[in-house]
Order: structure tokens, then C-alpha cells, then sequence
């Protein structure tokens, strides 16, 4: 009896948000790997499998002998086939692996900043990090569209300059650096955030020590707080590279012609060519890279660990 | 050991590069010309235009509409959620829980583009709302269950010793312990909704434009001048501030995430 009530308590509990996340989010992704493998319809979106009648009967389309014109390989076949499209997952990897190379440099400095505070401080510069983080992703993006537009302060000073040393004026938005500059911006704080987690638990006598077998302060950081900081940097990587490499929407509004990333093709194939199996198959591409670099980090954040 | 003054340096260039941006923009609303260019004088017309814009009032309302349901929903299955993962050893709540967090934005957005489509289901007001809730549920589970693993068990014991049924010990003795811990969850639940932008674009329909999809159908169109959205992205900076303000105060560790 008080097993019997103990279970139907956790099934109370657990329930409902399992139920909602199964209907919102699990039976939505698995229809997405199933649609890979289905037709595009006439007017976009898939081939029905059903087709209802002006009399309202349904009558089921598929059957045994001809579920090959419904169930096809061929959009992963369409994806191997032409190289744009592996080009296209290198060049956001690309763009990814450098704001997350960009954003590590950026926040060791503040990371250590922070780790090394006193406590009243430390709060404070971590809320600092934190708040910008908190506004609107599309206003942080659109702040970069003004600063980089061509007539903006920062733009005639930097032609003023080139000027000077005899080169092009260069126009700054729309090319991959703006794409760049707004994945470091927007991501910044997921790497700080992860390190000065680990910055902070480091034993300060460690440095001291390696100072009095004198060790400069390139050597110190190198020899020591690098490779102690390891598992901080790769929390980082991860959490900085898995959002950066599905992004659209930076590349859509800082980006040009030549600088969309993997996100851009799959918005395209949804809305725009409205070809669902193959924006499908993109989508199931993107799934496994990410899950091929969550591996990569925990698995290099994990043995660097066990070494130290 | 102390800080040195190069890392000083370098830190207040970051700090620069994080606030500079967004300072802009707040200056920009203030500025007396329609080129988000040059400084010319100071002005409050961008603000009055944009209180006589339709479009974007109605906007507004959507977001404040679906962040307030999204919010309360997400809410109440959040912490069960979180109370359920902390208490039972379960396995795929968690894994269901926590996988929308950690992957791409986008995926989650096609995935419920297909599935309401497929279902029959007129895109609008309510597909955004479900799917804000769904990706807001595991938000505010992390930060109830991190404020349950904070708690003393043995509290909870006391009450039952002291003979409370399970649901009294519950409603008098965790569910006031872990109260900051929900309050900052819905908070945040709120607050990703009314931000929310990449899961909107692919389950918003005709008429449900809420205000960073009307931003971003702004701003897309560079060459036409929008100063409003100067303004409108001043006022929207001071909501969701005031919101994380109140979230420090109330539970300071559950904005730590990256912990």
C-alpha cells in the first residue's frame, strides 16, 4: 500500500512535465528524423500519406507494394552528392572554432580578474558579465549593425586610418568579419563564466612557489594556470561552439552573401524552398556535430582532469 | 598573489567591448537625427512615435501576453520537474529536461515548425506559447533543483517525526525553503520568453509578430531608417534589467548557470 502510493506520488510529480516534453519536444524531433526520409509535396512540405476525400473518408496512401515512392534515402544521398553542402558545415565550424578561440583569449583575462577578487567584488564583476548577457540577443546584434554600418564613427575612423597607410577603404558590415565579431559578442560570457568556475579553485601556492624557482610570468602561466585551467576552457568550448555552430540569425543580419552558416541552408529549406525532408536531413547533420563536439569537449575537459 | 595591472587593463577593454554596444544604442534613441550615425542633439520623438506605432504596440502585447502564460506554465511543470529529478532516480526526464538547453536553438524550432504543421494547427499566439514553454520548463528545473540540493533534508525529517504527512511537510516545510528558487525560475522563464527570438521566427504565423520578430523585420531592410528601434530596444533593455535585478536579489546563485 505505501509502495503503491509512494509510486503513484512520483508518477504525480514527474508526470505532467514528462508528458508535456514528450508531446513539445521528444514526438517533435522524431517526426523531424522520420520527414528525412520522406518526399517533399507538391506545394512544400512532405508528401501526405493520407488523403481525405470531399466526403471526409481517409484513405491511407502507403502501402507495402509501393512505400518506396513515399520512403526514400535520397535527401542524405543529396547532401553527400554535392560538396557545397560539406563545405558549407566546414565553413561554420570554421566560424565556430574561431569565436570560440577568440572568446577564450578574450575572457581569461576577465575570468582571472574575477577568480582573483575579494568576495564582494567578485559578485559584482560576475553580475556585470552576466547582465548584457540578459538583453535581448537581436538588440546585441543589431548594435554591431550600427557600429560596423559605413557611415558610423568607428567605420570613417578606421578608413581615416587606413588612409593614412595607403590602403582600400573596407566596408565592415555585412562580411564574415561582422559575423564573427557578433558570435565572440554574443557567446562571450559562456566562456567566462566556466572558467572563473575553475580559475577561482586554484591553489595560489602553486604560482608562489614556481615565482621563488624562478619561473617568469609567461612561464608561471603557461607551466601552471593553462594547463590546472584545462577543464574550464573545454566546459567553455562547449558551451560557447554548440550555440555558435547552429546560429542563423547572426549571419543573416551581419553577414553577406558568402558568409551564411549551416543555420542559414536550414532556414532557407523551411521557409523559403519549403523542402522539409532535406532541411530534415541538415537539421539531423547539425544534431550529430554538436553531439560529436559535447563528446569531444567532455571527453578531452575529462582526461586532462584525471591527468592533473 | 595580486592581479596585474596588464590583466587590469585587458579586463576593462572586455568590459568595454560588452557595454559599448548596447550604451550606443540607448544614446541613439535619445538622437535627434533618423541616422544611427553621428550625434546631433537630444530628443524624446523616437519614444512618442513609437507609443503611436500599432504595429509595434500590438506587438508588444503579444510578447507580454505569451511571456506571462509561457511563465506560469513553465513555472509549475518546471518545478515539478526539478522536485521530481532531485528526488527520484529518474532517467529520461532529465534527458528530456536538459537536452532543448544544450542544443542549437534552431533544431527546436524546425522540429515544432514540422510538428505543428503536420497537426493541423494554424500558426500563431498559441504555437509560440507552447513552444516557449517547452524550452523554458528545463530553466527553471535547474535553478529549483539547485536550490533543493542546497536544503537540509533533515528539516524535512524533523516535520515528518514530528507527524506531518508528506504533503504538509511539502507545503510548510520545502515549498517555503525553496520559494526564491521558483520565484527566480519564473522570473527566468519570463524573461527568455520575452527575448526569445530564433524559436518564435519558425512557429510565429500571420498577425503574431511579437517584439524581436517586429525588430528583426525592422532592421532586416537596411537601407530603410528605423530609429524606433532605438528606442524600443532602450525600453526593452530596462524591462528585462529591472526582471534580473529582481532575480540577484531574490536568489543571487540561481543566476550563476555556468557553476
Amino acid at each position: 500500500m505505501r509502495n503503491l502510493s509512494s509510486r503513484l506520488s512520483r508518477w504525480l510529480i514527474s508526470g505532467p512535465p514528462l508528458l508535456y516534453l514528450l508531446i513539445f519536444f521528444a514526438a517533435p524531433t522524431l517526426i523531424m528524423v522520420f520527414a528525412a526520409f520522406r518526399i517533399p509535396g507538391d506545394y512544400g512540405g512532405l508528401l501526405p500519406l493520407l488523403q481525405t476525400d470531399d466526403a471526409g473518408k481517409t484513405e491511407v496512401l502507403i502501402n507495402a507494394g509501393n512505400w518506396h515512392d513515399f520512403i526514400t534515402f535520397e535527401n542524405f544521398g543529396r547532401f553527400f552528392e554535392d560538396s557545397i553542402y560539406a563545405e558549407l558545415f566546414l565553413k561554420s565550424f570554421w566560424y565556430a572554432g574561431i569565436t570560440t578561440l577568440i572568446c577564450i583569449v578574450l575572457a581569461y583575462p576577465l575570468a582571472w580578474l574575477i577568480a582573483r577578487s575579494n568576495k564582494k567584488t567578485r559578485d559584482l564583476l560576475v553580475l556585470l558579465v552576466i547582465l548584457p548577457f540578459w538583453s535581448n540577443f537581436l538588440i546585441r546584434v543589431y548594435a554591431w549593425m550600427i557600429i560596423l554600418g559605413p557611415q558610423s564613427y568607428f567605420s570613417v575612423a578606421l578608413n581615416h586610418l587606413l588612409a593614412l597607410v595607403g590602403i582600400e577603404p573596407v566596408s565592415l558590415l555585412f562580411s564574415q568579419f561582422a559575423v564573427i565579431i557578433g558570435l565572440v559578442y554574443v557567446h562571450l560570457p559562456f566562456m567566462v563564466l566556466p572558467l572563473y568556475a575553475n580559475l577561482e579553485k586554484h591553489d595560489m601556492a602553486l604560482l608562489d612557489a614556481a615565482q621563488d624557482l624562478g619561473a617568469n610570468a609567461w612561464q608561471r602561466f603557461w607551466r601552471i594556470t593553462w594547463p590546472l585551467s584545462l577543464p574550464g576552457v573545454w566546459a567553455g568550448t562547449a558551451l560557447v561552439f554548440i550555440p555558435a555552430l547552429g546560429m542563423f540569425a547572426i549571419p543573416d543580419l551581419l553577414g553577406g552573401t558568402n558568409s551564411i552558416m549551416i543555420g542559414n541552408l536550414i532556414k532557407q529549406q523551411f521557409l523559403d524552398s519549403r523542402d522539409w525532408p532535406f532541411g530534415s536531413v541538415l537539421s539531423i547533420m547539425l544534431t550529430l556535430s554538436v553531439l560529436l563536439m559535447a563528446a569531444i569537449a567532455g571527453w578531452a575537459g575529462r582526461s586532462k582532469k584525471e591527468r592533473a | 598573489m595580486k592581479v596585474s595591472r596588464w590583466v587590469w587593463g585587458a579586463a576593462i577593454v572586455v568590459y568595454a567591448f560588452l557595454y559599448l554596444p548596447l550604451a550606443i544604442v540607448v544614446a541613439f534613441s535619445f538622437n535627434d537625427s533618423a541616422l544611427n550615425a553621428e550625434w546631433v542633439g537630444f530628443t524624446l520623438d523616437w519614444y512618442r512615435l513609437l507609443f503611436r506605432d500599432d504595429v509595434m504596440i500590438e506587438a508588444a502585447t503579444h510578447t507580454l501576453l505569451i511571456g506571462f502564460v509561457t511563465c506560469v506554465v513553465a513555472t509549475v511543470l518546471g518545478t515539478l520537474a526539478g522536485y521530481a529529478m532531485y528526488k527520484y532516480r529518474l532517467r529520461l526526464l532529465p534527458v528530456l529536461v536538459l537536452t532543448p538547453i544544450a542544443i542549437p536553438e534552431i533544431l527546436m524550432g524546425v522540429s515544432l515548425l514540422i510538428f505543428f504543421v503536420m497537426l493541423n494547427m494554424t500558426l500563431g499566439l498559441v504555437s509560440i506559447t507552447l513552444s516557449h514553454i517547452a524550452f523554458c520548463i528545463g530553466f527553471v528545473a535547474i535553478v529549483v533543483r539547485s536550490r533543493l540540493q542546497g536544503m537540509d533534508e533533515s528539516l524535512v525529517e524533523a516535520a515528518r517525526d514530528l507527524g506531518a504527512s508528506p504533503i504538509t511537510a511539502f507545503r510548510r516545510i520545502t515549498l517555503p525553503l525553496i520559494m526564491p528558487g521558483i520565484i527566480a525560475g519564473a522570473l527566468m522563464a519570463f524573461t527568455l520568453s520575452i527575448d526569445d527570438f530564433v524559436i518564435s521566427f519558425f512557429t510565429a504565423g500571420v498577425g503574431s509578430n511579437t517584439l524581436p520578430l517586429e525588430i528583426y523585420s525592422r532592421v532586416k531592410v537596411p537601407v530603410k531608417l528605423n530609429p524606433e528601434v532605438n528606442a524600443v530596444s532602450t525600453l526593452l533593455m530596462l524591462l528585462t534589467l529591472s526582471l534580473i535585478l529582481i532575480v540577484s536579489k531574490v536568489a543571487p546563485s540561481a543566476l550563476r548557470a555556468g557553476d
